[in-house]
């Protein structure tokens, strides 16, 4: 047999059909994640249809995108206040209950953000085909399974029938050498990438991170790395399963067991490439050249070194359009360019190794005079474990909020968002114009940049920050 | 779903790279349980001011964009969040096809199955479209041929089988569903493997 690569396995291992010269592939999805925002039209196509929901053991809902994450009343229970969100909240809850789907419901203890919750229960396993009606589905491939992004009618795809009819995507090798140097992240990495293969870079790739780097992340700056494979425009991005992976998932709540684990275990050592599988194209970093990244413009590929400045892109409509939105000029350094918010949370940087990460900077400090800093963790579990620990007393003493778990400004459809003309250094993925907020002007940074610059009042590089104090 | 044969109209031109489907339709507008009406918030933050005025310096603001179906846009159109609202909003605006030198993918495969043309040319075709921007386009999806007064012609790619299921107006569900024994087959003959196991929580 042709050696494979590990996207080669697993479309193999689920294709219902092998495409035709008339059809494309028909491929069974394993697990099927949903939220409130892009499944309630999907519902309402089964009902149509007067169809049930084919596998309802397949598929898992959370709420997140819409649902706000300010602190709970004394009920305990978080309030909705908006009429809209309600509406989407009742929505899921009905089409769970009638369709006999899991649902872990706004506040509960297994809520959070899809793509957090997916792998913090166990769900997400290697090998696997994983689908939501969210681009940033791809984060579950940090775990050496094939997950993408759908439509809503694709929601009701997998609803009715458990598959998807797709088309074969090429394949992408990331070979990523050397180390990170102390200071520079997963999501460093992930933005230098993106600058350097462009935001249509990976169109109608899969993407594997493979190499000496990638053995060396945690399972969560896989993930972090993994989420924004769509910034590149690729269809998916993952990393082979390896003992980390394994590490990760044992003992999760629904990781297999005993007997099953042992069984798994196997299957999931023999997804790696085989030796000698080809990729239709290959893209070689060297991690060790790397520093922290940050974002100018209006997409995630305009992105530079912090300590860099806007580069100069001549007369490219697109790109003057970018500095105009963000009131930036080429030439112009970014570290010391004053920000009105700090964002930390969001399915790239809300784990509670991001959270550490940003406490550790901000423990002792405080938040600079008259900046506003959200730190929302990715569900209540990352919120919980975060407690445990003290890291929200850290957060607090500082002078920063700390939320319940959700999407929160990421996506400034929950009631947390910029107003027009501020500025934010942000965790999360998208520095699309508006995207934080109608106006709002987001620089994308890790977590490091983003706690050292909440100190700093201004974009800063958290490896100047030495006055331990 | 209705069929697809031609599309003949003005063209309205939008020649920004990379655009996103926040820019298409914010996320703030997406707190609907319904598909219906998105038209109105189609590119709403470059459309209207704070005050909800619409720009006039924006192109579907002017007079001549009234009635177009046809948009001209940049590269990489539609890139970002994999929202159906997207093509929702651009369809209930009146567009029945964008154009562009490249269209992401998820927002490509939301078109398709919505009966919204994604047409792809090559850039020199492009910029003459961009130049001809108002003039009238002829779409030929059984030719696979877009078609200017000034500019000629050119091709552009599409699966065959979305290009039937548009030409015949039938929609990919209904394919599927009918590949019930198919997925039964499947279902049965897969090893369960360790994702259905855990997925049981056995
Ligand atoms: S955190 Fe942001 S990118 Fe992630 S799922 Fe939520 S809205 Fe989407």
């Amino acid at each position: 047999m042709k050696p494979r690569t590990l996207f080669e396995k697993i479309w193999d291992a689920h294709l219902v059909r092998d495409e035709t010269a008339e059809a494309p592939a028909i491929l069974y999805v394993d697990l099927h994640l949903i939220h409130e925002v892009t499944s309630p039209q999907a519902f309402q196509q089964l009902r149509d249809r007067g169809l049930r929901v084919r596998r309802p053991e397949r598929t898992v809902a959370t709420m997140d995108h819409s649902t706000p994450t300010t602190p709970r009343g004394p009920d305990g229970r978080i309030p909705v206040t908006d009429p809209q969100a309600a509406e989407q909240i009742r929505r899921l809850e009905s089409n769970c209950g009638e369709f006999g789907i899991r649902l872990h419901a706004l506040g509960s203890e297994g809520q959070g953000i899809v793509h957090v919750i997916g792998p913090e229960l166990g769900l997400t396993q290697p090998g696997m085909t994983i689908v939501c009606g969210d681009s940033h589905t791809s984060t579950h491939g940090a775990f050496g399974s094939l997950a993408f992004g759908i439509g809503t009618t694709e929601v009701a795809h997998v609803l009715m029938t458990q598959c998807l009819l797709q088309s074969r995507p090429k394949t992408m090798a990331i070979r990523i050498g050397g180390r990170l140097h102390p200071g520079v992240t997963a999501k460093d990495l992930i933005l230098a990438i993106i600058a350097r293969i462009g935001v249509a870079g990976g169109t109608g790739h899969v993407l594997e991170y493979t190499g000496e780097a990638v053995r060396a992340l945690s399972m969560e700056e896989r993930m972090t790395v993994c989420n924004m494979s769509i910034e590149a425009g690729a269809r998916a991005g993952m990393i082979e399963p390896d003992d980390a992976t394994f590490e990760y998932l044992a003992g999760r709540p629904h990781a297999p067991r005993e007997g099953a684990w042992d069984r798994a275990l196997e299957a999931w050592r023999r997804l790696p490439g085989d030796e000698g599988a080809r990729f239709d194209r290959e893209v070689s970093i060297d991690a060790s050249d790397l520093a922290p990244m940050i974002t100018y413009g209006t997409n995630p590929g305009m992105a530079v070194p912090v300590s860099g400045v806007v580069p100069d892109g001549g007369d490219l409509p697109t790109l003057r359009k970018a500095l105009d939105y963000m009131g930036l000029e080429p030439g112009q350094p970014l570290l010391g360019h004053p920000v009105d918010v700090v964002f930390i949370g969001s399915c790239t940087n809300s784990r509670i190794s991001d959270l550490r990460q940003a406490a550790n900077i901000l423990k002792g400090r405080k938040v600079a005079a008259g900046l506003r800093v959200l730190v929302v963790p990715g569900s209540q579990a990352v919120k919980r474990q975060a407690e445990a620990e003290g890291l929200d007393r850290v957060f607090r003493e500082a002078g920063a909020e700390w939320r319940e778990a959700g999407c929160s400004m990421c996506i400034a459809m929950n009631g947390d968002q910029l107003r027009p003309g501020q500025y934010a250094v942000s965790t999360s993925n998208r520095n699309f114009e508006g995207r934080q907020g109608q106006g709002g002007r987001t620089f994308l940074a890790s977590p490091l940049t983003a706690a050292a610059t909440a100190v700093a009042g201004s974009i800063a590089d958290a490896r100047r920050i030495t006055d331990r104090p | 779903m209705k069929p697809i044969r031609l599309i003949r109209s003005r063209t309205v031109a939008l020649p920004i790279d990379n655009i996103d489907t926040d820019v298409i339709i914010p996320a703030r507008f997406l707190k609907v349980t319904t598909r219906e009406g998105l038209g109105r918030w189609l590119f709403a933050n470059w459309r209207y001011d704070g005050a909800g005025k619409p720009k006039l310096d924006f192109v579907l603001n002017r007079p001549e964009a009234a009635g177009a179906a046809i948009l001209v846009a940049g590269d990489n159109f539609g890139c970002g969040s994999s929202r159906e609202h997207a093509p929702w909003a651009l369809l209930d605006h009146g567009f029945r096809a964008v154009v562009s030198t490249g269209i992401a993918s998820i927002f490509r495969a939301n078109a398709l199955k919505n009966g919204l043309l994604p047409v792809v040319v090559e850039p020199e075709y492009h910029a003459r479209l961009v130049e001809s921007a108002g003039c009238e386009a002829t779409i030929d999806l059984e030719a696979r041929t877009i078609t200017t007064a000034s500019g000629g012609s050119a091709r552009f790619p599409i699966e065959p089988f979305d290009r039937h299921c548009l030409l015949q107006g039938i929609d990919h569900l209904t394919f599927l569903l009918r590949q019930e024994e198919a997925i039964a087959a499947y279902e049965r003959r897969a090893a369960p493997g360790a994702g259905l196991d855990a997925r049981t929580g056995s």
